[in-house]
């Protein structure tokens, strides 16, 4: 029920609206929920609407955290 | 795709599996619930559960909205459209759920009830401005992530002077869920649910932020890990949960900070609280009353309440006797310890809410051959 994907704005329209692009998917989404959305900006879609801006720097560290656990375990 | 692939690395999540199991302390068991059904349905359809080392325990919660609705409001929503001529309009995930008499949204929609398939509140709104000779409800359900879009559908429909579109509200709030499980007699007293810590949601978090979680680090003493729903994410989570377990902290950490930030989406929390007050109470399949979990429309927007529009009274109904969705919902029971699990109650056709909804623990369970568990009876 909370399913929800990461998704690229590839247009900005009126009305608070936006066209995204999922692997080639398009679709129009609202934006009324977020704000200071740019084109190419990757954005959390839930129902329709955009739920949250994503972070790119965090989504790094993120992976950067995941590879970690790679590092420790390879004797040193 | 972007933010997806990269987060379902196989060799990485053995990688991590690999660091769980290091630092896992021989001989402690880690009790961890995943609240939500996006992190069960992840559990299963990935594997995760054979990647962990037997340490870990993980146990499902009542985070799927599906799931916890109690007949009673299927019930309800079936009688818009029946006994009022309602155009009912809903989310796919609540079509099949078993209602009273036999029914379900889906059987009543064969019987020639209105009820249509929506992708979003807007379309709801879009199908009442179409149809302006016909009542049009929107059967809102859904924690946190599912609320802010129906605010904005309220306001919208306010804004237009719209006479003929209402929303039936089960909206349901997750901290309320946390608290009452953590209160149980079965966390407390019994002792039938040990809990060590939670993983908790992603996109409800998004909203709320990882700042309502603090409540429960403090108060219960217990870790609270936010994750994203991707495989790497909950393995993550997990070994993040078991280095604050090994080293005796109860934290509000995040996994999810690409999209979750302290305060969450004010924009959307705002439009919430304009449009919503709090129920004193509201019915939980499994979790029965609960106090202060849900929201009802404000008096503002009482208009567009399809409880008051319609005079619904709410009538609790029991559960099919043979499901233990209940004890499932709380954590007390797996898929597996259900006589009907894989036999009687299948995706298919489904006796229960946790078999209809793909994240009900039930449905992840089956759908991905861990029905397998259960031995085979020869008829």
């Amino acid at each position: 029920m909370c399913l929800a994907v990461p998704a690229r704005v590839i247009e900005l329209l009126a009305d608070d609206e936006a066209t995204i692009d999922l692997a080639g998917v398009r679709k129009r989404i609202s934006l009324a929920l977020v704000e200071g959305v740019a084109v190419d900006d990757y954005v959390i879609v839930h129902v329709g609407y955009a739920l949250q801006k994503i972070d790119p720097a965090e989504a790094a560290k993120t992976l950067a955290l995941f590879a970690e656990a790679k590092m420790l375990d390879s004797p040193a | 795709m972007k933010y997806i692939a990269e987060y379902r690395d196989g060799a990485l999540a053995r990688e991590i599996a690999a660091r769980i199991a290091a630092e896992a302390t021989p001989g402690r068991r880690y009790n961890l619930m995943e609240f939500c059904g996006g992190h069960t349905h992840a559990i299963s359809r990935y594997g995760l559960k054979d990647l962990l080392p037997a340490a870990v325990n993980m146990v499902h919660g009542p985070g799927c909205p599906v799931c916890v609705l109690p007949i009673g409001r299927i019930d309800n929503a079936i009688e818009l459209a029946m006994q009022h001529g309602a155009i009912v309009c809903t989310y796919a995930d609540t079509m099949r759920v078993p209602a009273s008499g036999g029914l379900s949204l889906m059987k009543a929609k064969a019987r020639g009830a209105d009820i249509r398939m929506v992708y979003s509140a807007a379309d709801a709104l879009r199908i009442a401005q179409e149809n302006p000779d016909r009542q049009v409800v929107f059967f809102a359900i859904g924690f946190e992530t599912t609320t802010p879009p129906t605010a904005v559908v309220i306001k919208a429909a306010h804004a237009a002077g719209l006479g003929n579109f209402s929303v039936f509200c089960n909206h349901v709030l997750t901290p309320a869920a946390i608290t009452h499980i953590l209160e149980s007699p079965e966390v407390r007293e019994l002792g039938l649910v040990p809990l060590d810590g939670f993983i908790g949601p992603a996109h409800v978090s998004t909203i709320i932020g990882s700042q309502p979680y603090e409540y429960f680090a403090e108060e219960y003493a217990k870790p609270v890990v936010i994750a994203g729903f991707e495989p790497l994410d909950v393995m993550q989570a997990i070994l993040m949960l078991v280095r604050q377990l090994n080293e005796g902290r109860a934290e509000v950490e995040n996994e999810f900070t690409r999209a979750v930030t302290a305060e969450g989406n004010a924009k959307a929390k705002a439009l919430v609280a304009e449009v919503f007050d709090l129920r004193k109470t509201f019915e939980w399949r499994g979790l029965g009353e609960v106090p202060y979990s849900a929201l009802k429309i404000k008096a503002a927007y009482a208009r567009f309440d399809a409880e008051a529009r319609f005079g619904i009274t709410y009538q609790s109904v029991p559960d099919n006797k043979a499901c233990e969705c209940g004890a499932i919902l709380r954590g007390v029971k797996k898929p597996t310890d259900c006589k009907v699990f894989g036999t009687v109650c299948t995706p298919e056709n489904p006796l229960g809410s946790c078999m209809v909804s793909s994240e009900g623990a039930c449905a992840a369970h089956y759908t991905y051959g861990r029905f397998k568990d259960v031995p085979v009876k020869a008829a």
